[in-house]
């Protein structure tokens, strides 16, 4: 096997040998590795296939931008994780990874045909083409998209690590530990302010710590050894805190960021075990200190895609920091002085290597080096195409034209088996501008920088646009001092050494012989899209850039264009003749880098995804089999099926029972609100549309709450305990609701209101027994209670004792049987109902749930807020009138009922729908119509509540239709999907309109 | 995500509050004395300021008060805050 580990460093640890599999071969490398050096190291730089073309593609970058060496981790269902970046992804023992997006294999890729028909697939083929006939999307588009472009595989069950969420707050955040954020974070923590640090490596020191060049010095150190000392000062302060493998994912508002730490990803899986896996950081800083850096560019040329190609100065970290080189014959391509830093490097190491540079010419301390050393330098030359299929084996340059817009003279092809490319560098604006700050253009260098800082956030160092060392460290100092309002004097005197680039020129789109519609010159290298492709796109008239972006979907695979985003900008800007700074540029969303969907859920998964409520009768319902249903977050009982039964056979079961003998209902849900006060009663005035001032004290009464706009929002019945004390209670889903409502009018429109609200809901359970046998089974529960109709009448209210515990007794009904329903402290509930079942045990007492309970109300017409109303019904609406005061001078809607809207006859209001056929029950949601013929057709309305009535032996159901009030015994239709349903409006009370089984 | 210095409380993280609209607006005292488009102005029509804006705040997972605030929707910077039946700051008019 091949061994490109030609030197030793610190960061790699040769002691610690680690064996890993990538596409199923064993391989080995060295802790401190990362996926990417490892495979380098040995020998490997296929690492996938593109995504449209299937070209071979290897690693470009060591870090967060790079767009091709993404991996698929793992191999369990439930743990398997698609798109992590090699480049990213520190080396363990036992890592298993395979490449992406190439069937069968890396080496021979079927996909790799689209490669020769890529004249076909231009910018926007993807829409242009999978267009049409409609019918082919699900079963031949769609299927053969997703086949092709597989970006990965997601786990398929569900993911068993640990993650964890954590609030901190800090005075001073700092963004990035290389040198600039180092300093800022030493200066902020001995100025006494509680500091963070975060860097997304294992390691602080950025790009400075393999920096080992002798004419880059600090205090006459290499700038290297100078940081290393600086980060060993930083660890020894106590109000620093600092936080590797830790990245920002998203700046918001108010200093208020999310970071990303990575705790196990790192380690071998028995380590992993039991350990949080990755912990999201919810931090919220005074000020932050942005130290971001900046990213390589690549140069845009024919064929630059191959393996093989990197970022020149990954092949510098690649060589000195993990002592992997990339080649042993290196071509280096640049337009600025960085390159020359890797070529030194590679030279001092005996690589063989030359420099191929688009400039005309350069002079500064760097370039006099490589001259000294002998370096071949091939200025005013670009590169215009590269050979070799699976690896660069060799490529060509030519001479530049003085304008730089074309190629003269003749080819010279040139060996190689690495080409570095470095059209410069970018700096990491991303978070200055996700906290909302704006950017300038620098024409010089063809940068986006920070417009300004606020005084909650500042930027330093490269992501300032502050490239050489001694810019860095002065402007660092400086600003953070006055950032901070601190005077700190340690930088004072350092001596800082460093070569100056006095020479730029940028091309976006290199210049070449061949046409641009015959090149690959690759922007995107993950989306596939080329020079070519937004050229295209600027053709067929597309000119924002956000548009330009989206129809050739360069910068939107998973690296988000770190890489490509500047050169789409800059070929549009060219080609539009447009100056670079005016376009603008595409927006930088979060999160940074991707998250993973544990991270950002943390321990809110299982049992702990939602809240669940439950009444203290639960454990019986459970026991005795019910189906439960969700309203709100509370567990209700929905029906309680018996040998088998499905839910109708229940329901028609539960429903005759409650009204033969006697059912019982868990209550326990509705809302409950204590009302205290010398005011209270006034208040309901205020707040129902009918009166309360006369409701006697022991008495019950129903209550309909609008919204200001008149519409019905709640309802319940409400008693009055003593003089100024009432229990309100609301719909189940509508408690809290309420709740808030009502306290905003007392607190902000009648502050004068002398009333206290107290949510109770969770104090009291309730069983509610209805039917013509509940008195008998009250009157066994409460032997000495008169449950006489003189004494005990309808709407009226007693306490009672369980044993010797207090009860609250309302005879109320929602049923329309004779009812009581009995209010105990929660504590107690599971009890009362026991004591209830036995109690009834002789009058075949029937547990019944929410659709029992539904479909007995809806026999009486009675609405449910909610399911009956959607917001637009007025009481009216409602048929409901007789509840609305008309004498009361104002309550919460009253002014809304009169609108020229809302007395509009022609409105939905509610009716009951009987078919023709009694045994067809309707559909609820179902629409409803008169006439089936005229096109298109007049919607009406439509069903609200339907349900098969065991006691009237006939289908029933609710509607709202538009004049529904005036169209009794009017015949309609609901048009279903192989049929027309004839029904005729009816009454919406379809069962004791004399209400006399209240009184049996 | 803001951080909302509540009037009782001091300050907490937005996710403690929800918001309740445009402040200042009063409920007529006598709605029924109102014409229809008086009763609209009343219920219907918001501001929805870009610089500005004085809102009502409630401290819904907290001491569950309402109260004021005085923000600028341009760049979310809250500018005051004040409790209900306090006078709105006259600098920001
Ligand atoms: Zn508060």
């Amino acid at each position: 096997m091949p061994n490109y580990r030609i030197h030793k460093t610190e960061y790699i640890d040769e002691t610690k040998r680690v064996s890993f599999k990538y596409d199923g071969k064993t391989y080995f490398g060295y802790e401190g590795d990362t996926l990417a050096s490892a495979l380098l190291a040995n020998g490997i730089h296929l690492i996938g296939r593109s995504f449209k073309y299937h070209r071979p593609r290897g690693i470009v970058s060591c870090g967060a931008e790079e767009p091709n060496a993404i991996c698929q981790i793992g191999s369990k269902k439930d743990l398997t994780e698609p798109n992590v970046r090699a480049t990213e992804l520190e080396l363990y023992e036992g890592l298993e990874a395979s490449s992406q997006n190439c069937w069968p294999n890396v080496k021979f890729d079927i996909g790799g045909i689209n490669n020769f028909i890529s004249p076909l697939i231009p910018a926007g083929f993807y829409y242009k083409t999978f267009m049409w006939p409609k019918s082919f999307w699900k079963k031949v588009y769609e299927p053969l998209i997703r086949l092709s472009a597989g970006l990965g595989k997601s786990p398929t069950e569900p993911d068993p690590d640990i993650y964890d969420h954590k609030h901190v707050h800090y005075d001073v955040l700092v963004i990035g530990g290389g040198i600039s954020g180092i300093i800022a974070a030493k200066m902020a923590a001995k100025n006494n302010l509680k500091t963070l640090l975060v860097d997304d490596k294992k390691i602080l020191g950025g790009s400075t710590i393999y920096q080992n060049n002798e004419s880059i010095k600090i205090d006459d150190k290499l700038s290297s050894e100078w940081l290393k000392n600086e980060t060993q000062e930083i660890k020894k302060l106590s109000n620093l805190t600092i936080k590797t493998r830790t990245s920002i994912a998203a700046y918001h508002g108010y200093n208020f960021l999310l970071a990303k730490e990575n705790l196990t990803d790192h380690l071998p899986e028995e380590k992993k075990k039991n350990k949080i896996r990755q912990r999201l950081w919810k931090i919220r800083a005074k000020k932050v200190v942005i130290a971001t850096g900046s990213i390589e560019r690549p140069l845009v040329f024919n064929n630059n895609d191959r393996p093989g190609i990197l970022l020149s100065n990954s092949i510098n970290k690649y060589l000195d920091y993990y002592g992997v080189t990339c080649g042993e014959n290196i071509i280096l391509f640049t337009n600025n002085d960085s390159a020359y830093e890797t070529s030194i490097s590679l030279h001092k190491k005996g690589i063989k290597n030359l420099i191929v540079d688009l400039r005309k010419s350069a002079s500064s301390e760097l370039i006099k080096e490589a001259q000294n050393l002998g370096i071949k330098i091939y200025f005013n030359h670009v590169v215009t195409n590269t050979f070799g299929y699976r690896k660069i084996n060799s490529l060509e340059i030519m001479r530049l034209s003085e304008d730089g817009n074309t190629t003269v003279g003749n080819k010279i092809r040139l060996n190689c088996d690495c080409l570095g490319m470095s059209g410069g560098w970018t700096p990491m604006v991303h978070m200055h501008t996700q906290s909302g700050g704006k950017l300038n253009f620098r024409d010089d260098d063809q940068v986006f920088l920070p417009k300004e800082n606020s005084e909650d956030q500042i930027s330093v160092g490269a992501c300032n646009g502050d490239f050489d060392l001694e810019n860095i460290i002065d402007k660092t100092v400086n600003k953070i001092n006055k950032f901070l309002d601190i005077n700190n004097q340690d930088y004072q005197d350092t001596k800082i050494i460093c070569s100056k680039e006095n020479d730029k020129r940028n091309i976006w789109l290199l210049p070449n012989k061949i046409p641009l519609g015959k090149t690959k010159c690759f922007i995107d290298f993950q989306n596939d899209s080329t020079a070519k492709d937004i050229k295209l796109a600027l053709k067929e008239g597309f000119r924002s850039i956000e548009h330009v972006k989206r129809y050739t979907t360069t910068g939107m695979a998973t690296d988000q264009g770190k890489l490509s985003n500047m050169h789409a900008l800059g070929i549009v800007a060219d080609t539009a003749g447009v100056k670079m700074g005016t376009l603008g540029t595409t927006t930088f969303r979060p999160p940074f880098t991707p998250l993973t969907f544990g991270t950002l859920v943390g321990r809110n998964v299982g049992k702990f995804f939602e809240v669940v409520r439950k009444t203290s009768m639960h454990e019986w319902h459970v026991e005795n089999n019910a189906e439960f249903e969700n309203v709100g977050q509370w567990k209700r009982p929905w029906y309680y099926p018996k040998n088998g039964e499905n839910m109708h056979a229940a329901v028609q079961r539960e429903s005759k029972a409650a009204r033969d003998s006697a059912g019982i209902l868990d209550a326990s849900t509705l809302g409950k609100i204590d009302i205290q006060g010398t005011d209270a009663s006034e208040f309901l005035n205020r707040v129902y549309t009918n009166a309360w001032s006369k409701l006697a004290i022991g008495k019950c009464r129903y209550g309909l709450m609008l919204n200001e706009d008149g519409m019905v929002y709640d309802d319940g019945v409400t008693t009055r305990i003593s003089e100024n004390h009432y229990l309100m209670t609301t719909t189940t889903g509508g408690a809290a609701n309420v709740l808030s409502k009502l306290e905003d009018y007392l607190q902000t429109e009648w502050p004068e209101l002398d009333v206290y609200l107290t949510s109770v809901t969770d104090h009291y359970s309730t069983a509610s027994i209805c039917g013509p046998n509940s008195k008998k089974i009250l009157n066994k529960l409460f032997p000495n209670l008169d449950l006489s109709d003189e004494n005990f009448p309808h709407m009226s209210f007693k306490e009672g004792k369980l044993e010797n515990i207090n009860c609250r007794i309302m005879r109320i009904s929602f049923t329309g049987e004779l009812s009581y329903e009995i209010n105990i402290e929660s504590k107690y509930g599971n009890s009362l109902w026991k004591m209830c079942i036995e109690a009834g045990k002789e009058f075949n007492l029937t547990p019944y749930g929410t659709e029992t309970m539904h479909l007995l109300r809806a026999e009486k017409g009675f609405i449910i807020v909610g399911q009956d109303t959607d917001g637009t019904m007025t009481p009216s609406d409602l048929q409901m009138d007789w509840i609305v005061s008309k004498k009361k001078y104002d309550f919460i809607g009253k002014r809304s009922l009169y609108r020229s809207d809302t007395i509009r006859e022609d409105r939905k209001q509610l009716v009951g729908l009987l078919t023709d056929d009694p045994k067809e029950i309707l559909e609820e949601g179902a629409q409803i119509v008169s006439d089936i013929k005229s096109k298109p057709i007049d919607m009406l309305g439509h069903v609200t509540s339907s349900y098969f009535s065991p006691n009237l032996n006939k289908s029933i159901a609710l509607a709202v239709v538009r004049s529904g009030k005036s169209m009794k015994g009017q015949k309609l239709i609901i048009p279903m999907e192989n049929k027309n349903i004839n029904v005729t409006v009816s009454d919406t009370i379809f069962l004791d309109k004399e209400n006399k089984r209240l009184n049996a | 995500m803001f951080l909302i210095n509540c009037p009782f409380c001091g300050e907490r993280d937005q996710s403690e509050f929800s918001s309740g609209g445009e402040a200042h607006i009063v409920r007529p005292k006598q709605p029924t004395e109102l014409s229809d488009d008086e009763w609209a102005e009343y219920l219907f029509m918001r501001k929805n300021i870009k610089g500005v804006q004085f809102e009502r705040w409630n401290h819904v997972h907290g001491c569950r008060k309402w109260f004021n605030v005085v923000r600028d929707t341009s760049n979310d910077k809250i500018l005051s805050v004040y409790k209900m039946g306090e006078k709105p700051p006259v600098n920001y008019k």
